[in-house]
Formats: structure tokens, sequence, C-alpha cells
């Protein structure tokens, strides 16, 4: 804090004497802390980019040399008994769980961000904590309690448990937007006479339409990769994530869930890409968009 | 939850004929209720599936298992058993013990990558982000899968250097191991640990950096008396994003981690699955957060003592 109070006293009459120096500076330098950027990259793609790489690998098992080039794992992949069926009830549970949790999670952002309300850390933090706690102890607690109330185990529960965390997301997404405009247009609409409904309507919505998008793909992400949360609480109908858990068992299968889950990863790739290009669109809009 | 106080504040005159117009009027006079008005079907949800069923965990956790019955009478058994047990205290341990080197890992190697997109990166910084994001989007199940390709028997490190020539015997330490879950976990979180990182050293006045170069602070004292200090918040934050949810994982040590890699997640996952006991299981989980919020608190009022010190 003594740094903070010190600097303004320190800077001011500084100011022209850094100019001068900072030549030197200024120069992009890569040195070691690029080289080290460049080494972390490698760290974070290379192992996911091995399985795009065998997926075309002319070999049933996972090793160097490459034997040659082949399409075949993608054929008898697309053939495999269940696939279909399991890709169909992902999408059953991750569509509706985006469009509910961006839902919710717009309605909670525009509270927290234009609302001056007493609790509300508590109640943000209480809101954001799916993405934090373990996902194995909300997933066995969700067990537990649907299994009291004597709901069957189904994809509804799978929906049902990936709500939290995709409402998490959403509300963290929607007050980052929120938060990227200026209010003031909200209450100049207000002003000129448009009632709350059609403020939002007018005003709000379409100034947070790329981040609607970007939360609803994100959380259809979320939802369509989930592991932990749907082994707890899918019944027999396996989603996409448990169906290739249940290929990993099997040795002579592992080349097609390469081809399958190269598909999954470059789908992932340009939904999130997408995602994250509409998430920042518009920013400049500010405050010179009214009137 | 706080409605009742707000409602007793909104307004005395209500007319209790009309409560349609009362409510209206409440409303638009008072923020608070606004508030909690668009807050409640998120508050309803988080309430029904998170809330309710934590407390149902913490409730089962101390019910027992009678062969295929659950008796419900009240039951410290779970947990004695737990004290009772050497092995699965040691799981416990082991799981805190890999989550603070997970922690530690992307920490240390995120930081970096962190400094250098704030202070390096001129043009392009949103296309860095996403560079550093994207793959966190992908299936996680997919990334820990990936390091099984990696590091396993036959996988890329071993066939390559056979390949290479530079080793005969393929490296059996690689894979199935303490080592391998913790490296596994460091990537899958990576994004965890250098997002919140990022965020302070991004907010950071550089005019304070350009304040101590003007008092001679070298570069060295420079990062060490102002950057750091100044991240601290983040470096914490990030460190929490780690640490909590990786204590509770069970697919990576499934996957990588071999008998000896074997965590607290794996024994509450066959409570649930193989060995039936749910009580057991529940109570597991209930001392997985305990010690999860005695390990954060720890963490907390120490890096809090550091920094008034440091300051």
């Amino acid at each position: 804090m003594t740094i903070r109070d010190t600097a303004p006293v320190a800077s001011g009459e500084a100011r022209t004497k850094t100019r001068a120096r900072r030549a030197p500076d200024a120069a992009p330098r890569i040195g070691a802390l690029g080289v080290f950027a460049v080494l972390y990259l490698a760290f974070i793609y290379a192992p996911v980019l091995f399985i795009p790489l065998f997926s075309f690998n002319d070999s049933t098992y996972i090793a160097f040399p490459l034997s040659g080039f082949t399409t075949e794992w993608y054929v008898t992949m697309s053939r495999s008994d269940g696939l279909v069926g399991a890709l169909t009830n992902s999408i059953k549970v991750a569509t509706p769980a985006a469009v509910v949790s961006t839902l919710l999670g717009t309605l909670a952002a525009k509270a927290v961000t234009r609302y001056r309300m007493p609790g509300m850390e508590a109640v943000v933090s209480f809101i954001m904590s799916p993405l934090v706690v373990p996902a194995i102890i909300v997933g066995v607690a969700l067990l537990i309690i649907v299994n009291a109330i004597g709901i069957e185990l189904s994809l509804f529960t799978v929906f049902l448990a990936h709500l939290p965390p995709c409402t998490a997301f959403a509300m963290w997404i929607m007050i980052s937007r929120l938060e990227g405009f200026d209010a003031a247009i909200e209450e100049a609409s207000r002003d000129l006479g448009e009632g709350p409904w059609m403020t939002f309507w007018r005003v709000t919505f379409p100034l947070i339409v790329p981040g609607v998008v970007a939360s609803l793909l994100l959380t259809f992400t979320i939802s369509f990769d989930e592991y932990v949360l749907a082994s707890f609480l899918g019944g027999s109908e396996p989603t996409l994530p448990i169906y290739i858990y249940s290929q990993l068992r099997f040795p002579w299968q592992l080349p097609n869930v390469l081809a399958l889950a190269t598909i999954l990863l470059f789908a992932s790739f340009a939904l999130v890409y997408i995602a994250m290009r509409f998430r920042n669109r518009g920013v400049q809009f500010k405050t010179t968009t009214g009137v | 939850m706080s409605e009742p106080t707000a409602v007793s504040t909104g307004s005395g005159v209500a007319p209790m004929g009309t409560p349609l117009r009362w409510w209206r009027r409440l409303i638009l006079r008072n923020e608070a209720v606004r508030g909690y008005t668009l807050l409640s079907p998120t508050l309803f949800l988080m309430t029904l599936a998170l809330g309710a069923p934590v407390f149902f965990l913490f409730l089962v956790s101390f019910f027992t298992q009678d062969l295929l019955e659950i008796s419900t009478d009240f039951s410290l058994e779970n947990y004695m058993s737990f004290l009772g047990k050497e092995n699965y205290q040691k799981l416990l341990w082991r799981s805190l013990k890999v989550s603070g080197f997970v922690t530690v890992l992307s920490v240390v190697l995120a930081y970096p990558m962190a400094y250098f997109i704030a202070f390096r990166v001129r043009k392009n910084k949103f296309a860095w982000l996403i560079l550093i994001t994207v793959p966190f989007w992908t299936s996680y199940l997919l990334r820990v899968f990936a390091w099984k390709i990696v590091l396993g028997h036959n996988g890329v490190i071993n066939s390559g250097l056979t390949e290479l020539g530079f080793i005969e015997e393929p490296l059996t330490f690689l894979l199935y191991n303490p080592f391998a879950v913790v490296l596994t976990l460091a990537h899958a979180w990576a994004a965890f640990a250098i997002m919140p990182i990022y965020v302070s050293l991004e907010k950071i006045d550089r005019s304070l950096l350009e304040a101590a170069r003007d008092l001679g602070d070298g570069p060295a004292m420079r990062f060490w008396r102002v950057t750091l200090p100044l991240s601290m918040a983040g470096v914490v934050a990030a460190s929490l994003l780690v640490f909590i949810p990786t204590v509770g994982d069970f697919v990576t040590p499934t996957m990588v981690g071999g008998p000896k890699g074997t965590l607290i997640g794996n024994l509450i996952q066959i409570q649930f699955g193989k060995a039936n006991n749910w009580p057991l299981g529940a109570a597991l989980s209930v001392i997985s957060l305990i010690a999860i919020t005695a390990v954060v608190c720890a963490f907390l009022w120490f890096t809090k003592r550091v920094r008034t010190q440091e300051l």
C-alpha cells in the first residue's frame, strides 16, 4: 500500500526523464521470456495434438515410427455401435443446459451489475462456487438427493447436474459483458420514456447479444465435454464422454477413439474460437451508441 | 434470504387489498428487491442443485450402510472408520500433497507466461489469450487421455526415444505414479492459473514501475518490490482455483496414476460404485471438504501475513 501512496509524488517530476530513458526498453524484447512462452505453448498443445496425429496413423499401436497415412479409423469409428446414440444424448443434454444456464446467468449478471443489494458478495460467491468445488463432491451430493427424492437417473438428471457450473460460467461471461458498456445508455432510455422491459429489449439486449452467443457456445461446450458429473448422474443412456471412457477399456478400440477424439477436439476448438470472437465483438460501443 | 428485510424497509403503506400493485410499487421503489427478484431463479436453482445436495451429503455421512439398506440412525461410524484406517488418511494426505505440487507447478509455470503476455506482448494480446485458453475447452477426459498416450509404455516419449536410439528399453517411471498425476493435472488446469495472474498483472499501473525505476531500482528489485507484491492477489486466486478442484479428482489418477497414484477421489468414487457404501463415501467427501477448507484458510492466513510484512 505504501507504494501506491508514494507513486504520484515520484512520477510527476520524473516523467520527462523516463521518456528519454525508455528507448532501449521499448524495443520488443523477445529474450528468455519469449523462449519460455513458446515452450509453454508447446507444453500446452503438444500432448493434445498427438491425438489427431495418431488418428491418421496406419497402426493399432500408438507409437513411433508412424507407419503410414490412413482414414480407416474414421470410417470404422462412424460405424461403431452406440456412437450416434451417445452423440444425440450429449446434444440433448447440452442444448437445454446452454439455453437455461445462459438465461439464468444473464438475469443474475444484470442484477449483480445494475443493482446495489445487501449481501451481494456472498450471493455471487455462492453462485460461482460450482466452478471451484470439486466436481466429485457436487456429483455424489446430487446423486444422494436425487436418489432420496426418487428421481430415476436419466439424461434429465445429467442436465440438472450441468446447470450449476454452466450457470456460474454464463453469469461470469455476462457480468464482464454488462460491465463493458455504460449503464447511462439504459438510464437514457428510461428517461426517454421506455419501460424496463422495452429498455432491456431495445437497448440492453442488442448490446449484450455477443456475450449471449459466447455464453451459449461455451456453456454448450462445458456440458458437452463434461465427464465427472455425467458419470455419477447418467442412467442407462450414456453421453459422449461416458461412451468414450467406456471404449478406452478396449485396446483394439483405441484408434477409433482417437478418430472420434480428433473430431471432438476440432469441434471444440471451432466453437470456442467463435465464442471468443463474439465475446469481444463490439467492445468499442462504450458510450457513443445512443441517439 | 434478505428479501424479508428489504420488504420491511420498502414500504410501510401497503394497501393489503391489491398485493400485485403493492409488489409493483415495492419493486419500483427498492433496488435490492429488484435485484433479488432478478436473482431469484438462479438462487433457486443453486439452492436446489447445490446447496440442498451438499446439506444432504452432510446428513448422509452420519448414516450407516447395513448390507443393502441404509440405516438412518445417527452414527459417527464412518468418521471413526476414517480415523481408524491409516490407508484412508494416507490417501487424503497424498491427495493434498499432489494438489499442492500441482498448484505450485502450474503457478510457477503460469506466472512467466502471464507476465510475458501482460508486459511483453504489445500487439495481438487477444490472440495470445485465445491461444492459451482454447485447449482447456476441449474435453478434460481427452486431455488426460492425451497424457496417457504421451507417457505410456509404448507411448510417444518411449517409442520416440527408442526410435532415435537414446534408449533401449522403455522408461517405466513415466506413467502410473504420482508424478504423472501431478504433470497431467498441472497441464489440465493451466488456464485456471494463467488467467487470474494475467488479470492482476494487467491491472498494475505502469507508472508505478516507472516510478520505481526513477527512484533507482533495477529490473530485479523493481519486480521484487513492485510487480510481484501487486500481482500477489492473482497468484493467490490462481492457487485456490487450481488447488481446490484438483483435490477430488479421480479421472486422472485412474488413467495415469496406477496403484501408487490413487487419490481420495478414487476412494470416494468406489464407495458410490463397486463398494456401494454411500454413507462412507459421503463422510469421506465431507472430510475432504473440511481438509480443503483447512488448507485454504492456512494458505490465506499465511499469504496475508507475508504480504503485510513485506509492504
